[in-house]
């Protein structure tokens, strides 16, 4: 489940819950919950980033339209 | 000769004062050629300028080459600025020329101000159409030409700082007739398939010529219409393009385009653990309130004195118990004095007293009260009761009334 979530989701759920925590506002439990789902966040953001496989891409106009194709840069 | 003698001398610093108090040839502009060029060991330039029918001598003091745009060559057209003077020991008059631009790109810097001008009234660059950029980008948009330091720049700064940032390039011509068109067709395509989140749009440096692609109308309202947020990244930090004024953001360089694109990989990593710090903050506050919360609850008197639920309902039970003492008082007092008046009533008809008064009774031999004849017969023995003792008699006469 934790994989289908994209950088950015992850990256908004861990504002939203550090918003709501530090309100103060939610009782004990929910902000134990909310913790402990901020600090897993934390590290899933955080793995998504250090492990991200970069693609570069150029598009390339053909016979039938656009497509892609890896793209390296001539040194 | 009667006329007038004057020295060479005089002669020509009449002519001088002649020519440099012209108001015409005080200030102007000349087109030509460059010829005969030299440039001089102290940095001024010493030139002609001429066309088809006609030459002029020019000299540029160091001051003003400095601030050329161009490196002056023979055959060059030009349009220069200046004044005419007269340089008396050589008996030659030239322009002493202040700016100098090439011929032609005077016709473009005049086309790129009415095109940025026009634009501009027509709100193209206001402040308030600028989109925001957005903070992860999934896909950087490129659009430059697919060799040259530019796109290098862009994809090594894209990939050192956030590799979570796909970068797809789209490739263009970005100089020469046909590359406005490349451009806004690589724009539309982005648009119309929505695959980027953030496009970087341009070249590397070069003359005004070379950048010229960048200063097209049709383009500038393509950027314009884009819904997907537009970085321009056209040459070095001095030069303007249309370009920059209509995107959204304009980054001084094709490298400061990337860095603007994305946000940096460690510097979200080191927030990360600041998020973890503030979320530990948080938790630990909200801990000691609820504690704080708990133990002013604890040490309430109900909590700490044992007695403190039970003191009230002594307090009741003491004051029911005195309501029916009293009031159990009150009755035996009233019983009393109702006992005494019936022993009162009691003692009036003890037949003691009337006893006292003289009567007597009589009990037979089964100790019965006499009380008829009938109870008694000749010769009985009858035991009479007296006030202060008793008497036993025999029957010896019986009449009845």
């Amino acid at each position: 489940m934790a994989n289908e979530i994209t950088f950015e989701q992850a990256l908004s759920q861990l504002e939203s819950i550090v918003k709501q925590l530090e309100s103060g506002e939610t009782e004990l439990e929910k902000s134990m919950e909310l913790f402990e789902q901020g600090v897993k966040l934390s590290a899933l953001c955080s793995s998504l980033l250090k492990n991200a496989q970069q693609k570069v891409e150029v598009l390339i106009e053909t016979a039938d339209g656009v497509k892609k194709q890896d793209f390296i840069a001539n040194e | 000769m009667n006329q007038n003698v004057i020295t060479v001398s005089g002669l020509t610093k009449y002519i001088k004062s002649v020519l440099e108090t012209d108001t015409n040839l005080t200030g102007f502009a000349v087109s030509g050629e460059i010829s005969n060029l030299t440039i001089h060991r102290t940095g001024h330039l010493y030139f002609a300028i001429k066309d088809e029918n006609a030459v002029i001598n020019a000299v540029m003091f160091r001051g003003n080459v400095n601030g050329l745009k161009f490196k002056p060559e023979n055959g060059q057209k030009i349009i220069a600025k200046g004044k005419i003077s007269v340089f008396e020991p050589a008996g030659r008059y030239q322009v002493i020329v202040t700016s100098m631009e090439l011929d032609g790109i005077g016709d473009l810097y005049v086309a790129y101000e009415m095109l940025k001008k026009k634009l501009e009234q027509q709100g193209l660059f206001s402040q308030s159409y600028k989109k925001s950029l957005p903070k992860i980008p999934k896909t950087v948009g490129v659009i430059t030409s697919p060799t040259g330091a530019a796109v290098r720049d862009i994809i090594n700064v894209l990939s050192r700082r956030f590799s979570y940032s796909n970068i797809l390039l789209y490739p263009s011509l970005v100089q020469g007739d046909g590359a406005p068109q490349q451009l806004i067709n690589a724009l539309n395509y982005f648009e119309t398939t929505k695959c980027v989140d953030v496009i970087i749009i341009g070249r590397g440096g070069g003359s005004i010529e070379d950048l010229w692609a960048f200063n097209n109308e049709q383009l500038a309202r393509t950027i314009f219409a884009m819904s997907i947020p537009v970085i321009s990244a056209v040459g070095h930090e001095t030069d303007f393009t249309i370009c920059d004024f209509v995107s959204d953001v304009r980054a001084p360089t094709p490298s400061a385009a990337a860095e603007i694109a994305v946000p940096d990989t460690n510097d979200m990593l080191v927030r990360f653990d600041n998020v973890v710090k503030r979320l530990k903050t948080a938790l630990k506050r909200k801990t000691d309130i609820c504690k704080q919360r708990y133990t002013s609850l604890v040490n309430r008197p109900v909590f700490t004195d044992k007695n403190y639920l039970f003191e009230n309902k002594y307090l009741i039970v003491d004051h029911l118990n005195d309501k029916l003492y009293k009031s159990l008082d009150q009755t035996i007092v009233l019983s009393c004095s109702k006992l005494e008046k019936l022993s009162a009533k009691l003692d009036a008809l003890s037949p003691l007293k009337i006893m006292g008064r003289g009567y007597l009774f009589a009990k037979n031999q089964n100790n019965k009260i006499i009380k008829s004849v009938d109870d008694i017969s000749l010769n009985d023995t009858v035991k009479l009761n007296l006030n202060d003792g008793c008497a036993e008699c025999t029957v010896n006469k019986i009449s009845e009334v």
